[in-house]
């Protein structure tokens, strides 16, 4: 019978098994769907990376030269999403930095949560032109968009136990790829003193030349301390707790002896891998060699915050 | 087999010659691309740390090269291999030459201070350093000359090899953050060729 069959239709395919026309077509249309819905998926990460955001400029950097668009957001350390230069640009691009809430938890009258929509209502926005400094020995001039960390403090309304925050950035190791590994101790905490925290200089960023933060800059939301090493800035934060022990931040977990609490830019302060008197610019080309780095990255208002306070210790 | 079968096939010169072509071609290829990307605008945001980490990298890919011609040898039985690891072995001298002279010149622009004071403070720039320096005796008796005058010596004095590999391995251990991916994986292929010249030196 089998036999029979197969010498009458060579490709041995019996009608029966034949998808009726009307079903294949029906399959496109399935297809069709889900590509629509996988696109829809997409569609809201890209309509708020296009956003752009109203904001006011400031004095702040106004004589420095700014790092391109292209270098700010594709050389980042980022390393949820991996730990080379490049992965973040590439491997956030799935990332969605919306709905987005901050829960505010510890030292507070009462715990309660933010939106990014009401944070970025908290004050006016503001254009910040700051130098950022990484602990490698690079550094950029990044045009920030953001308000300072200060009205978002006074909103949280924190107790008299306050004396330190701790900055917790998201961590979901199916969206972020470098998350799992364990390459540092997830999630990313940061954390700053109380008075370092209430400094005018220190803002949340939500945006970078004018429009809202990209995925691999840290979005929706990241802290931006100019006289610190880079990796102070924890991005897309996802929890801020006040509390009253100095935080273990991840890097200080992964090597006290590298990484500092305080983590101030310092030039007299070396580093066991990297040089830390000088820095390369980036964008500044092939031939532009080094540039001295400044104490507090040159914010030197800052200063009075560690007066008496040995910083070659306190690093 | 086929492979080694078509070799053996060939006069050892010929296979010599295809070889000698095939690594310079090869050796070639990442400086080519080094250039093309300069002049291109393609080396990214951080160029200098690109072209270091670069030469670096391939210095590094040349001296596991040469370390592996001898357990090459043992495993196909083509005693002619040999002639072609004193090229490996300069062209690794190659690309230290650049790794360094890009940390020299683009890194540091040559201020002396700085680069004393980095070396000095950075446990991985010194054995870098050191690495590099102990190469430089076995490129100056890389010539059939050399080889000649020195004799036995020679090969006691190419055993350095090793210590630049252990340090070269070292440089790049302490050189990283975090991720210690691609150093484990050097020095796993680095443990591996080790590992295959143990039967060699039991039937000396």
């Amino acid at each position: 019978m089998l036999l029979d069959n197969n010498r009458r239709n060579p490709s041995g395919i019996l009608p029966s098994e034949i998808t009726p026309q009307a079903l294949f077509e029906q399959r496109r249309t399935v297809l069709k769907a889900a590509g629509a819905a996988a696109a829809s998926l997409l569609l809201p990460a890209q309509a708020y990376a296009a956003q752009t955001l109203d904001f006011q400029k400031s004095a702040y950097g106004k004589e420095e030269k700014l790092t391109s668009f292209e270098d700010v957001t594709s050389y980042n350390n980022y390393y949820e999403f991996g730990t080379g230069k490049e992965d973040p640009a590439r491997e956030a691009v799935l990332f969605k930095p919306t709905p987005w809430t901050i829960k505010i938890e510890g030292a507070v009258k009462q715990s309660k949560t933010i939106s990014i929509e009401q944070l970025m209502k908290l004050a006016p926005l503001e254009e910040r032109i700051y130098r950022m400094r990484c602990v490698e020995g690079w550094s950029m001039v990044i045009p920030w968009v953001g308000l300072p960390l200060k009205s978002l403090i006074d909103w949280a309304q924190p107790t008299g136990n306050a004396k330190y925050i701790e900055f917790i950035s998201y961590n979901d190791p199916r969206h972020m790829p470098g998350a799992r590994i364990p390459v540092l101790d997830w999630p990313y905490i940061e954390g700053l003193r109380m008075d370092e925290a209430m400094q005018p200089l220190t803002i949340l960023a939500v945006g970078l030349y004018g429009k809202v933060l990209p995925n691999q800059n840290g979005a929706p939301v990241r802290l931006v301390v100019p006289w610190k090493y880079g990796f102070k800035g924890a991005k897309a934060i996802s929890t801020i707790r006040f509390v009253e022990q100095m935080p273990h931040t991840s890097w200080m977990k992964a090597g006290a002896r590298e990484y500092g609490f305080y983590a101030n830019v310092n030039p007299l302060v070396d580093h066991p891998r990297w040089t830390q008197s000088s820095e390369k610019r980036i964008g500044a080309g092939l031939f532009a060699g080094r540039i001295k780095t400044r104490m507090f990255n040159g914010y030197d208002e800052v200063g009075q915050l560690y007066a008496g306070m040995d910083l070659q210790k306190n690093f | 087999m086929a492979w080694s079968l078509r070799l053996s096939a060939l006069a050892p010169k010929a296979c010599i010659r295809w070889f000698k072509a095939i690594i310079w071609l090869g050796a070639l290829v990442p400086v080519l691309r080094l250039i093309y990307l300069g002049v291109s605008d393609g080396l990214g945001a951080n160029p200098v740390e690109f072209i270091e980490r670069s030469t670096g990298t391939w210095a590094l890919v040349f001296l596991l090269l040469s370390l592996s011609i001898t357990p090459l040898r043992q495993l196909t039985q083509q005693a002619w291999l040999i002639a072609v690891r004193r090229l490996l072995g300069l062209w690794m001298f190659a690309y230290a030459c650049l790794h360094v002279t890009s940390y020299l010149w683009l890194d540091y622009q040559f201020d002396w201070a700085d680069i004393a004071k980095d070396i000095i403070k950075h446990p991985y720039v010194l054995v870098g350093a050191a690495a590099l320096l102990l190469t430089l005796p076995l490129a100056a008796t890389s010539n059939q000359c050399a080889i000649r005058m020195l004799k036995q010596r020679w090969k006691s004095l190419h055993k350095l090899v090793y210590v630049i590999a252990v340090l070269a391995l070292l440089h790049f251990w302490w050189l990283v953050k975090k991720d210690v991916t691609e150093p484990v994986i050097y020095s796993l292929v680095f443990a591996l060729l080790i590992v295959l010249r143990w039967p060699l030196f039991s039937k000396k």
